[in-house]
């Protein structure tokens, strides 16, 4: 046991060393945006591998936007799936009915973009209630966003109404999936740890003390809803495109709630602890499926398990040395001399 | 005009079911201020527990909504103790996914074991008796009726017994009522019993009213059930009945005029604007933050 913490310790330290390197994110980027273009192309990975290597990224999308409003914020929103759901109708309507078929691929980004941008908008809708409500009726006002997007999508018959939406080409592929993930959590990361950031964390603290401090709350909370609607959007438009098929129902509270589960799974205001969650989520389902319904009474048994032992979550509240910038780093460390420093005086 | 009276009594009777619904979300939220999102799933094993009881004893109608009552009774303390009871002094988040992961468990314990929809049985013979063109049927009578007799029984309990006191005495301040002799783990464990009994009793009646039942048939009626005890003011017992009959009469009104696949879409709307205007629900009462 004893080895084995010290074998563990040192290849932390190595890790860390590795990420903290000047070039390891651009190598990083480069090499797997490398690495997803020949396994598409190359068909080094199989098809199946790489529909769930798409399924995680899009997750993950979706789990890192979702935490910067509950993780981060501190808010509960109940709604991810509806900013999803709009945004995966927008694009598909895009690829199928407006653009012309001949240049569709090389328009494909521009109907995620324009997805996502159609969330966003209705992300700063769903915001303006946040100012007066908060806690639980702002879940409320969230869920019932949700299901205002599903009801609605279900009574619009030119979209197929209930029967659903097809015909989109099979566009998202595991470059484009790649791409929009780094994008996304780049985004949030330097979000969080921007002058921004700090407002979004002081509000989760104490709201009243954040307006006290001039932090412009209405604002940070308008910024944070359309930004994490916007990947939302981003994230439903790549899915629409990768399972080429979409309808109302796939976008009901139970999507909502898988979006919950991989934030809490991974444990709130985390970045790697999203990663995580979503990874872990996605994989474990696919590896379980052969053991058919009963992985689905499996799963939650283990959620319910791992909220009891450990009720933050993998994560919870800590954050992996690689996405915490130097600074803040280097601050931490002086803070903690000092307090060392003070105790020691005491003593 | 009959028309109305028609649909308003088809509201009464779908309405004293999300509210029978909604006072166990009310309950326990009032006690732990926790959202107890299994609920809707709880309503679910009502339903089954009827259709087991009533396919495989044979009981009649009393005795199965007495057997089903007690039996979700039993199951949500259960819950309660192994799930949520850990957890009460972990962040508020952690219980309430925690809360998502029964309800999923629920459901999905239930798919696993009965995987198509379930037919239940006629237990009470429904006669139904015509006024012009109203007509009334003993079933809906039934349905109304003892709804209104569970929610009286119940605020009699909470406003005039001692355990309702020492309710919402926990409700009000969780630190010093245990300090002047209060049971507190035998009383929110109470609380759960009747909350989520009165859940079983909804799941039997909705089970007699619309026959067909399915494992996820708990999910949209839990949901619009606590939507039903927000729009009353969450934590109020009477807010939750008021919020039941409200949404219902919504919910029936516009299917009974608009075509029924605007129902949810003008219901939560409603909610929307609703909560805008009074963000605190009809009976709640706002609570200033203090600095």
């Amino acid at each position: 046991m004893d080895k084995f913490t010290t074998t563990y310790s040192q290849l932390l330290t190595r890790w860390h060393t590795l990420t903290a390197h000047r070039f390891f994110w651009p190598v990083f980027i480069l090499a797997g945006l490398l690495f997803s273009i020949a396994a598409a192309r190359l068909e080094i990975l199989d098809q199946y591998v790489q529909l769930i290597l798409i399924y995680v990224g899009i997750n993950i999308i979706l789990t890192v936007s979702l935490n910067l409003i509950n993780g981060y914020m501190g808010e509960f929103s109940v709604g991810h799936a509806g900013f999803m759901a709009i945004g995966a109708y927008i694009a598909s309507i895009l690829t199928v009915s407006v653009f012309p078929q001949a240049s569709v691929n090389f328009l494909f980004p521009v109907a995620i973009l324009t997805g996502g941008i159609g969330a966003a908008l209705i992300g700063f809708l769903v915001a303006i209630p946040s100012f007066k409500t908060r806690g639980d009726y702002l879940a409320i006002v969230t869920l019932a966003f949700g299901m205002i997007v599903k009801s609605c999508l279900e009574n619009i018959d030119a979209v197929g109404g209930p029967r659903g939406f097809l015909g989109m080409d099979k566009l998202t592929t595991l470059p484009w999936v790649f791409f929009w993930t780094v994008l996304s959590v780049w985004v949030i990361r330097n979000l969080v740890y921007s002058k921004f950031g700090r407002g979004v964390l002081s509000i989760r603290e104490d709201e009243i003390a954040a307006s006290l401090m001039s932090v412009n709350t209405r604002q940070v909370k308008i910024i944070a809803f359309v930004v994490s609607s916007f990947f939302a959007g981003i994230a439903g438009g790549l899915f629409a495109h990768a399972l080429q098929f979409i309808n109302p129902r796939m976008f009901d509270i139970l999507k909502s709630t898988d979006i919950l589960i991989m934030v809490y799974l991974g444990g709130i205001a985390s970045i790697a602890g999203s990663i995580l969650g979503a990874i872990i989520y996605t994989i474990l389902l696919e590896i379980l499926r052969p053991m058919g319904v009963w992985r689905m009474v499996l799963m939650p048994l283990m959620l319910v398990l791992l909220m009891i032992y450990r009720p933050r979550g993998i994560m919870g509240l800590r954050e992996a040395k690689m996405f915490v910038p130097l600074r803040d780093l280097i601050l931490v460390k002086i803070l903690r001399q000092k307090k060392k420093e003070a105790t020691d005086a005491s003593a | 005009m009959i028309y109305i009276f028609q649909q308003l009594l088809n509201a009464l009777q779908l309405g004293s079911i999300y509210a029978l619904i909604a006072l166990g979300y009310t309950m326990v939220y009032g006690i732990l201020a926790m959202i107890n999102f299994a609920h809707g799933d709880l309503f679910m094993i009502g339903a089954f527990f009827c259709f087991l009881i009533a396919v495989y004893l044979h009981l009649s109608f009393v005795p199965t909504l007495l057997l089903s009552m007690l039996g979700v009774a039993c199951l949500g303390v259960l819950i309660e103790r192994l799930a949520y009871k850990p957890l009460r002094n972990a962040p508020r988040v952690s219980a309430i996914i925690t809360a998502l992961g029964v309800g999923l468990f629920l459901e999905n314990f239930t798919l696993a074991l009965s995987p198509y929809p379930q037919h239940i049985p006629e237990l009470i013979t429904n006669t139904t008796w015509n006024f012009g063109s109203l007509s009334i049927s003993s079933l809906q009578i039934i349905v109304i009726v003892l709804s209104l007799v569970l929610m009286l029984v119940l605020d009699f309990i909470v406003h005039r017994t001692k355990t309702g006191i020492a309710m919402r005495a926990i409700s009000w301040d969780k630190t010093i009522v245990p300090l002047m002799g209060v049971p507190v783990n035998k009383i929110i464990s109470l609380t759960f019993a009747i909350g989520t009994g009165l859940g079983g009793a909804a799941g039997v009646m909705y089970g007699l009213a619309y026959p067909v039942i399915d494992p996820y048939m708990g999910i949209m009626i839990g949901w619009k059930a606590f939507i039903c005890a927000v729009v009353g003011g969450i934590g109020n017992v009477r807010g939750a009945m008021i919020g039941g009959f409200i949404l219902a009469t919504v919910e029936i009104m516009v299917a009974a005029f608009f075509p029924s696949t605007y129902r949810d879409f003008v219901a939560f709307s409603l909610l929307l604007v609703l909560l805008i205007v009074r963000p605190y629900g009809i009976l709640g009462k706002p609570q200033p933050q203090k600095v």
